[in-house]
């Protein structure tokens, strides 16, 4: 399943090589142009010398996860974020260190030796670390690099009614709509970008977008559903099984009314089922995007996922499919009818 | 100048919905330029011909308003910011949607003003259902705060001088420029109040030589103020910085002597808080030297925004001064 | 200029940011009057202020590599007069509490010596000194009239900490400004060792301005060059009391090569085998994003350029006794030249292979 081949691989910002590798042998002979730019970014085309809009497709390859900065002498290693992680999260977790997948835990005092107060308190990121086994300094820095990346070690799988968990799925569920189109063919000249670095910045995106050029962007995103207590109705953004999320407006991006209009028409039409992302925090390379060049119109599409950001996020899988279904619907109305903006 | 500003400050034109404004500073230019072009992202940009420098002068269109998140099973809105919006100075507000609809902000019951947050506020339409609220209005629509025009005389009070004020500084320069001595792009941006946005693409399009942005400044001549030198009345502002941006010297000197050659009253701004359309046009590209002409404005982002027409008019003669004035960096 | 008198004179000049032209004088003396005058091939200046030493290079096409170190330093602005005394905000971040006590010079229509104004302890009530002062309660005391004042003193003008770079024990060396005119010596160093050697790059150093006010003039340097490498050279923190070691590097221990996500894998691992290949000692960090350097915003400069950081580890960073080694500052000089030596067409075209 390639959800969950996606899922499991491991790709902290800034080290996305295992994604890009796996995503671009997918790509090999199915696409018109493929490369890796200075920064990453994986883009393919189809369709160059077609007439029509130019469209960007974009979903990003990075996952949160941490970062090795120190080794201390009892080889325990310290860490730091990579991304937006709740330090919350973090305690009492399996972990992969490095490019050999050293495995590791992220260990906590034992309630035993602590005082009362002490559970009612996060702890915070400096008092955290990660045991590989080492017995000492020399011993870990023969596994471990200052500055290797550490990813949450977690196995994707279906479960329930029709969900599916697993790690990283913001945003390699957008990577897997991405893959699940590249063999249709739209009229128009289509670049797919597999970007690096969105959880640190939407970095990878925004260089791509200044390299591509495009007339239209369509970010294919993961965002947060808060279909879960003790959240509140209208402070849900999104909720499981209504179906993509089409964003308004975000912290770093205002999407045209009519750019709006058009997919909500889109899905109407063809039947999809859509839902709005009911909050306007959060950034989302769209926001990137739109700021290059002399500005580019985008939208953003997004799989709603429970627990985004933690060892283990939550989708179902008709959303998913429904994403695939709408942003394929999308391309073949710009294709036909040309840019809605 | 009053009647413009009283027009200009009716409309309701949040970041990203300003379609209305747009339309009304077209229809006040159409006579008095020589191109008028609205970009990709929006920007409404008039061309002036008058020489060989690129000069870019930037007022922004767009003002802070809330956009609606959800519509729950009675009818009642539950909204975000559009902008730098302050939850306690909303509760009683009005807003007015673009198609007229009106709204009244409503807060839950709240023991501790500290816990007063933008999610704890709602907006009510009059509606007794969700489906009546979906007829007058949907998820993602934006509201502006409403709030009459005063006139007091020497000063005005309403909602969105800023930066309805410099667009206001920006249409009368352009009627009154007499001799433009440099290529004008006058750019009323979009969606300032969101990050600078519109101003920093027209800028990529444009590349000016240099370039100006006109917008409100805070005071510091209010009781217990923050140490602020700003007054209203004593002049247009010359911005030396702010968040996003430190006046390029040569910006900064020539807009100083353009305003003492012509006996401008003005004055020097330092701000410690926010940032104007200036701080992203000078980061663009390779470069583009920029400064600032603020209208001095107590209460900013209230529905209550003051300004003094002696302030205006100094803006506007030395926005012209710098129209005429051939400029070479 | 020996690079002591160098460091020296550059650490003592006035320049913060958005207001670099006093030390920017000193650089472009050196470089076109001074000895670093055949050391380059070409020196421009651009519209934000940015200097831009230009070294050919050997090949027909050569690989275009773009160094960073930033002029601008930290300082005060006045905001507004009160019965004589000077309100000030910062340009760049100040901590408050090493304000009070310190002597000034306000650069007004002349430069006015002046001392931010301190509350004797016989004046305080019994709890004040469990607070640190707020800038906005400090002033600045010129010793002048207030109509004086108001005639030499404009809003606006910036103000900088006065203060004499001392040369401590073992050529450590101590003044204000070392963030980063430290990292400006290096390249000096660097383009030094390069006078007499051929390599194929072409050497892009650039003197940043406004990197405290958000890496401004790296932004619009490296979009206006493009160049195909950076490598952004700035300070670190060096160890100390209360500083974890991980965050705290060693003075005198060599340059920092820095690894994150801001960082090309490939520059990251060249940087160290020139290490090696120069015997020069060095230390590794780890940072996951170094907003505060020119490489956060070289990276990103139009479609993107595969970039590098190196530092110099720096002891009280942001104070006006900021401290680091000398021996630190000219292995950096040699790092980079050595990196620059090893660059070439191939490994450029082997960045987007990985």
């Amino acid at each position: 399943m390639l959800l969950k081949e996606l899922s499991e691989l491991n790709g902290v910002s800034s080290n996305e090589t295992a994604v890009r590798h796996f995503i671009r042998d997918r790509l090999q002979g199915k696409v018109e142009t493929l490369h890796t730019d200075r920064l990453g970014n994986l883009i393919a085309s189809q369709g160059q010398t077609k007439k029509g809009p130019k469209v960007m497709l974009s979903a990003h390859m990075d996952e949160v996860g941490l970062m090795v900065v120190g080794i201390e002498t009892n080889g325990l290693l310290k860490i730091k974020t990579v991304g937006g992680i709740d330090e919350r999260v973090l305690l009492s977790k399996r972990v992969l260190v490095g490019p050999q997948q050293i495995p590791g835990v992220i260990g906590a005092k034992p309630i035993h030796l602590q005082e009362r107060e002490e559970r009612q308190k996060p702890v915070p990121l400096s008092a955290l670390f990660v045991d590989i086994g080492a017995t000492d300094r020399s011993d870990a820095e023969k596994a471990v690099k200052i500055g290797d990346l550490i990813a949450f070690d977690t196995k994707a799988a279906c479960f329930g009614d029709g969900l599916f968990k697993g790690k990283a799925l913001d945003d390699r569920a957008g990577c897997a709509v991405l893959l699940n189109l590249i063999e249709n063919r739209y009229d128009l000249p289509l670049y797919y970008a597999f970007t690096v670095q969105e959880e640190v910045g939407l970095r990878g995106a925004t260089v791509a977008a200044y390299g591509i050029n495009p007339d239209l962007a369509l970010v294919v995103e993961t965002t947060s559903a808060g279909d879960v207590p003790p959240l509140k109705k209208h402070q849900a953004s999104t909720r499981l099984g209504h179906g993509p999320a089409i964003s308004f407006m975000d912290r770093t991006l205002i999407v045209q009314p009519k750019l709006v209009e058009a997919l909500v028409a889109v899905a109407e039409s063809a039947g999809i089922p859509y839902q709005f992302r009911q909050t306007t925090t959060g950034g989302t390379e769209g926001g990137a995007i739109n700021q290059t060049r002399t500005g580019i119109p985008a939208a953003v599409i997004s799989i709603p996922c429970r627990y985004i950001h933690s060892p283990v996020g939550v989708l179902n899988l008709n959303d998913f499919a429904a994403t695939i279904k709408l942003v394929d619907a999308v391309l073949k109305n710009i294709a036909q009818r040309g840019l809605p903006v | 100048m009053k009647e413009l500003l009283r027009n200009l400050t009716a409309i309701a034109a949040p970041s990203g919905r300003e379609e209305p404004i747009r339309a009304l500073i077209r229809e006040e230019l159409a006579k008095y330029c020589d191109e008028l072009r609205v970009d990709s992202l929006g920007n409404l940009i008039a061309f002036k011909r008058g020489g060989k420098t690129k000069l870019q002068l930037a007022a922004h269109m767009d003002e802070i308003g809330v956009v609606v998140t959800a519509i729950d099973e009675e009818g009642f809105l539950r909204f975000a910011n559009v902008g730098g919006v302050n939850p306690h100075r909303l509760v009683g507000q009005r807003v007015r949607f673009q198609n007229g609809t009106m709204g009244v902000i409503g807060a839950e019951k709240i023991d501790d003003i500290k816990e007063l947050t933008l999610d704890k506020l709602f907006i009510d339409l009059g509606v007794a259902s969700a489906a009546e609220a979906r007829a007058k209005v949907h998820v993602g629509e934006m509201a502006a705060f409403e709030h009459s025009f005063v006139d007091l005389g020497q000063r005005v009070v309403a909602k969105a001088l800023d930066d309805r004020v410099g667009c206001a500084v920006l249409i009368e320069a352009l009627k009154r420029v007499r001799k433009p001595a440099n290529d004008l792009y006058c750019t009323f941006t979009v969606q300032e109040e969101v990050g600078l946005r519109g101003a920093r693409t027209s800028a990529f399009g444009l590349e000016p030589d240099l370039a100006i942005a006109i917008d409100v400044t805070a005071t510091g001549d209010t009781p217990e103020a923050m140490k602020l030198a700003m007054k209203l009345g004593a002049g247009a502002a010359i911005k030396v910085k702010d968040v996003s941006l430190i006046t390029h010297p040569r910006v900064k000197d020539l807009l100083t002597e353009l305003a003492e050659k012509n006996n401008i009253p003005y004055q020097f701004e330092v701000l410690p808080y926010g940032g104007t359309d200036a701080g992203a046009i000078h980061l663009t590209k390779a470069g583009i030297p920029a400064g600032v002409i603020s209208i001095p404005c107590r209460y900013v982002h209230s529905p209550s925004e003051m300004v003094d027409l002696n302030d205006v008019e100094a803006a506007v003669r030395l926005v012209v001064a710098a129209m005429e004035q051939p400029i070479t960096l | 200029m020996q690079t002591e008198e160098l460091l020296m004179a550059l650490s003592n000049a006035v320049g913060p940011s958005g207001r670099e032209d006093r030390t920017a004088q000193i650089i472009m003396d050196f470089f076109t009057d001074g000895e670093g005058r055949h050391w380059i091939t070409g020196l421009e200046r651009d519209r934000l202020g940015n200097i831009i030493l230009r070294k050919a290079g050997s090949g027909s096409q050569p690989p275009r590599l773009m160094l960073a170190a930033h002029m601008d330093e930290i300082g005060l602005i006045v905001t507004s007069f009160e019965e004589g005394f000077l309100h000030f905000s910062t340009i760049g971040g100040v901590d408050q509490r090493v304000l009070p006590g310190q002597e000034v010079i306000v650069h007004g229509r002349e430069d006015l010596p002046g001392v931010i104004a301190a509350k004797p302890p016989h004046l305080q009530q019994p709890d004040e000194r469990k607070k640190a002062v707020k800038m906005e309660e400090m002033v600045i005391d010129l010793g002048l009239a207030a109509d004086r004042l108001t005639a030499l003193v404009r809003i606006g003008d910036p103000v900088t900490v006065k203060r004499n770079c001392s040369v401590l024990r073992n050529n450590f060396y101590a003044g204000k400004a070392m963030d980063d005119r430290a990292c400006v010596v290096a390249l000096v160093e660097c383009l030094r060792r390069l006078k007499n050697v051929q390599h194929e790059a072409e050497v892009l150093a650039v003197i940043t301005v406004q990197e405290e006010l958000g890496v401004r003039g790296a932004f619009v340097s490296a979009f206006g060059l493009n160049p195909d490498l950076g490598i952004a050279v700035d300070v670190t923190h060096g160890e100390m009391p209360g500083v974890a070691d991980y965050e705290g590097f060693k003075l005198g221990q060599g340059p920092v090569i820095v690894t994150g996500p801001q960082v090309h894998p490939l520059i990251f691992a060249k940087l160290k085998n020139a290490a090696e290949a120069g015997k020069i000692k060095y230390q590794v960090e780890a940072e996951v994003t170094p907003r505060g350097t020119d490489a956060y915003a070289i990276q990103i400069a139009q479609a993107g350029v595969a970039t590098g950081l190196v530092s110099i580890p720096l002891r009280y960073m942001h104070t006006s006794v900021e401290t680091l080694a000398l021996d630190d500052l000219k292995e950096t000089g040699r790092l980079l030249a050595e990196f620059i030596t090893q660059i070439d067409r191939g490994f450029l075209e082997g960045l987007a292979c990985y």
